[in-house]
């Protein structure tokens, strides 16, 4: 096997960086877009009132208040619109409360609608990188509060008072002194012809007056959840739609040479069957072999009959124990450079004590339960999408690009999404259903069954880490070595979630630290899952760093506080980077709240964990039982995080739940492997996910903090798995390198 | 090739021309237009498709259509005829339980049969009835608090 080094340093704070360059370009122009520019392009994109301005009667007579894309008033009621796909981190719900709070509407007033996907009024619309809420918060509070003033205006003009007597509540416009009050539905048409305030006299709330924001609100779709209605992409359906399923070569290159076509024409409530080549793109469309069929279960047994005849010349070898020997073998020679800092051989040199050790992480799958699927339809040269897609904006220019037409003549439908875990930021779903249906000529809704979600992932890469560490006689750390090995798609980038950047922990704080990578190659795909990189640099750090600790005989609280070290922003001017002081202040609650340093029997023990990432603060204790033959209770983890002020406080407890959840399911017994380039598991029977008996109480703790507030879906789980090993390790003495951690003999 | 009768949500449907191996699951979604019921595995793994037959949770992508002889009830057969929501879907909808709410019909159909045997379940008897159910975003925490809540709410309406 060969191998690739690589020089390219990232940045880590966007997870999605580097995966998606539209995606980071869409961070920085929402960043650099001033408040006069933001007001100009709502107002204008907002359509409701320009047309108000040139018709202010046709307005007036009963049109709706619509100043910009994300609230629309009119004599009916109050709708607001959530622009981002949700996949279950809440933004359905969270986006649309930040404009409630600003707009002063009561919450039970609101109807909540998926917004149309349109760059022009939105932005970039995605579900990434925990991006939804520190990218939407500053435009979403002054679209509410420019509504707010335009239904005040409104109001002084209808009550003939000064608008500075007016006072707005619960979805009306108060004029205490006379003790009048109008609601928003009966002004919403005369506020459309108001003038769209200046953005400098726009006033926001201060966090005092808050009421909606900060409390327990229940998702918008529950109660569409609860009854079973049709809110996901694989509950679609349309007049004439026909049911397809895709075969594809499970090692990543193969073609197809011959298919039994003719056999399968021929069964029941199969349609048509036919090969497509793919367009060269493994994220757009592989080659492969689709059924047309008149039922799902049709597409599932014909796809179960398929013969294929696979060319594998070109396909893809992988194999997870080549790669393995390979890591081993080069962990102890040198890789590219990615991060240099101080004077490492020095330190190394003058150390009082030298630590050494290798750890491994396997691949893993997404497992989103809603396997992938869209609804296709492609009539008179234009395409209508119905997808549970993260990316809506990118499923739209891959599809186009396959079908060789315009994005323009493509419409894409926002469903909810049955989980994403960043499997949906890629849209080789939708490029099969627009590849199946233009050549169907019917509309289809394409289904992968489990087993192809499982072999056609775009997988978490496993990964190699050779670490060595300097303590001085002090005990202090002061010199820390990591050879990462990681794998590549491409024969010069790693994969994403697989570069070590400038902000990875310890750099930074311990003075002397290097960081090298070597990338494999590798060819099915490798990409984002939730918190990318993170998830298992958090492991392997916070892991280490508690050897060191033991290794200098130190408490590892004492150890994690030093390396924090002074409350300082670990780079100046940006206040998305490292806070120190908020690092160690969620290090020193969580430490506080799980009991940290109390007597445990035998066999038990507490293991504490830090980690930043998506510029959130998190820190987790685990307390965890170990049995003489490895069999792990996770009682109890509590967890500490600083993500500025909370939106909705029920969304924000559930996605720490589900991230330790997801985090113990993961580290427990989930991999991927792979021989004869072909994924090793294909189902849940061999994939076993946490059930509800593993799992252990979470108690959350959140940090009151003004710092601006960032999202959720991510950073609580990298801290989880270092916990834990940290826990096992106090319990027993035995340090746990290998994840999952089933693969040195422990179970739940 | 047969004509099934299938009794579902209290109706009783005649299907023509279906073929009795059929996962129930497929007839539910692509027939009858009842999705609420979710494909997942496919093989009886995950919980997401799970529906009663004569009041007992089962996994309707691994029971052929035409062993599913019994009165068969959907997540949209459990509300009442006005759509007032049963205890079961309300504490789901209290305690914001789902995150990406795939699972949860599965969830909710689990814990409602559960809950008709049993009043008063205790946590080990909650492991055992929902432990056939995935929950991938990792919601098990509010599940077993919702169980517990419908519990309570349907001990109170019945005393």
């Amino acid at each position: 096997m060969s191998t690739l080094s690589y020089a390219g340093i990232g940045e880590t704070v966007l997870a999605v960086n580097g995966e998606l360059p539209a995606t980071a370009q869409g961070v920085a122009s929402v960043a650099k877009v001033d408040r006069r520019e933001f007001l100009k392009l709502t107002g204008l994109a907002g359509g409701g009132l320009l047309l108000a301005f040139s018709l202010p009667r046709a307005a007036a007579s009963g049109g709706p208040f619509a100043p910009n894309g994300y609230l629309r008033i009119d004599e009916t009621g109050v709708t607001l619109y959530a622009k981002n796909p949700e996949i279950g981190q809440g933004v359905k719900t969270s986006l649309p409360m930040i404009v409630a709070e600003e707009l002063d509407v009561a919450w039970r007033d609101v109807k909540v609608v998926q917004a149309a996907v349109d760059r022009r009024r939105y932005g970039m619309q995605f579900a990434g990188g925990s991006t939804a809420i520190p990218m939407n918060w500053e435009p979403l509070r002054r679209a509410g509060a420019t509504g707010r003033a335009m239904l005040v205006a409104a109001a002084a003009s209808k009550l003939a008072v000064p608008a500075e007597e007016l006072a707005t509540l619960d979805s009306h416009v108060v004029h205490e002194a006379s003790g009048r009050k109008l609601a928003y539905t009966e002004i919403a048409a005369l506020a459309a012809t108001m003038p769209v305030p200046d953005g400098k006299s726009l006033r926001l709330k201060p966090r005092a007056d808050w009421k909606l924001l900060g409390t327990r609100v229940t998702g918008v779709d529950n109660e569409a959840l609860v009854r079973g209605e049709p809110l996901f992409g694989i509950d679609q359906t349309m007049p004439g739609m026909k049911h397809a399923v895709y075969a594809k070569c499970p090692a990543i290159g193969g073609t197809v040479k011959s298919a039994n076509l003719d056999a399968i024409k021929a069964m029941p409530g199969v349609v048509d069957a036919f090969a497509l080549e793919g367009n060269g793109n493994a994220g757009q469309l592989l080659p492969g072999v689709a059924v047309v069929a008149e039922s799902t279960w049709a597409a599932i047994r014909a796809k179960r009959a398929l013969e294929v005849d696979w060319d594998e010349t070109d396909a893809g070898k992988d194999s997870w124990r080549a790669a393995e020997a390979e890591a081993e073998r080069l962990a102890g020679e040198s890789g590219r450079p990615v991060v240099n800092q101080g004077d490492v051989d020095a330190a190394f040199s003058a150390a009082d004590k030298r630590i050494d050790a290798f750890y491994k992480y396997h691949f893993v799958s997404h497992a989103q339960l809603e396997p992938q699927n869209c609804t296709a339809r492609f009539h008179d040269g234009a395409l209508e999408l119905w997808a549970p897609t993260q990316t809506p904006g990118s499923a739209i220019n891959d599809a186009a690009g396959v079908l060789g037409i315009s994005p323009a003549k493509v419409t894409l439908n926002q469903t909810r999404c049955g989980g994403g875990f960043g499997r949906r930021l890629y849209n080789d779903f939708v490029c099969e259903a627009a590849a199946i249906a233009q050549r169907a000529g019917v509309p289809v809704k394409l289904l992968w069954t489990r087993e192809d979600d499982m072999a056609f992932d775009l997988y978490r890469a496993g990964g190699f880490h050779r670490f060595e560490g300097a303590l001085d006689s002090d005990g202090r750390v002061s010199g820390w070595r990591d050879h990462f090995i990681t794998f590549t798609n491409d024969g010069r980038r790693p994969v994403g979630g697989g570069s070590l950047g400038p902000g990875v922990f310890p750099a930074g704080l311990v003075a002397n630290v290097r960081c090298e990578q070597t990338a494999l190659p590798w060819q099915h795909r490798c990409a984002a899952w939730r918190a990318p990189g993170s998830n298992v640099f958090g492991f392997v750090v916070g892991s280490f760093l508690d050897e060191l600790a033991a290794a200098a005989g130190r408490d590892p609280l004492e150890v994690l506080l030093e390396v924090l070290g002074e409350p300082r922003l670990l780079r100046p001017g940006n206040p998305r980077s490292l806070n120190t002081g908020r690092a160690a202040g969620v290090v020193k609650l969580a430490a506080e709240q799980a009991g940290w340093g109390r007597k445990l029997p035998k066999g038990r023990g507490l293991g504490l964990a830090f980690y930043f990432s998506h510029a959130g603060h998190i820190a987790e204790v685990a307390d965890v039982s170990v049995s003489a033959d490895r069999k792990v209770a996770v009682h109890k983890v509590t967890v500490a995080a600083d993500v500025g002020p909370i939106v909705n406080l029920s969304g924000a407890e559930n996605q720490v739940e589900g991230s330790v959840v997801d985090g113990l399911s993961t580290m427990l017994g989930l991999s991927v492997t792979f021989e004869n380039g072909r994924a090793e598991q294909s189902n849940f029977d061999q994939y076993p996910l946490l059930r509800i008996p593993a799992t252990p109480q979470v108690a959350v703790h959140f940090v009151d903090s003004d710092h601006s507030p960032t999202g959720l879906g991510e950073p609580a789980l990298p801290p989880l798995a270092p916990a834990v090993c940290n826990a096992i390790f106090a319990a027993t003495g035995h340090r746990v390198r290998t994840l999952p951690i089933s693969m040195e003999g422990y179970s739940a | 090739m047969a004509t099934l009768r299938l009794r579902v949500n209290g109706e009783t449907h005649t299907l023509e021309d279906v073929d009795g191996s059929t996962p129930l699951l497929w007839v539910l979604r692509d027939e009858l237009g009842l999705v609420g019921a979710k494909y997942g595995c496919g093989i009886s793994q995950c919980g997401a498709c799970t529906v009663h037959v004569d009041g007992a949770p089962v996994r309707s992508c691994s029971l052929p259509v035409a062993a599913a002889t019994g009165a068969i009830t959907t997540i949209e057969g459990l509300a009442d005829a006005q759509g007032e929501l049963t205890p079961v879907q309300q504490a789901w909808v209290d305690l914001d339980v789902a995150q990406c709410g795939y699972c949860q019909s599965g969830q909710i159909m689990a814990a409602t049969a559960l809950l008709r045997n049993n009043p008063r379940p205790t946590d080990a008897d909650i492991d055992a009835a929902m432990g056939p159910n995935i929950c991938r975003c990792g919601t098990y925490i509010r599940i077993r608090a919702a169980v517990k809540a419908a519990a309570a709410n349907l001990r109170e309406s019945r005393t």
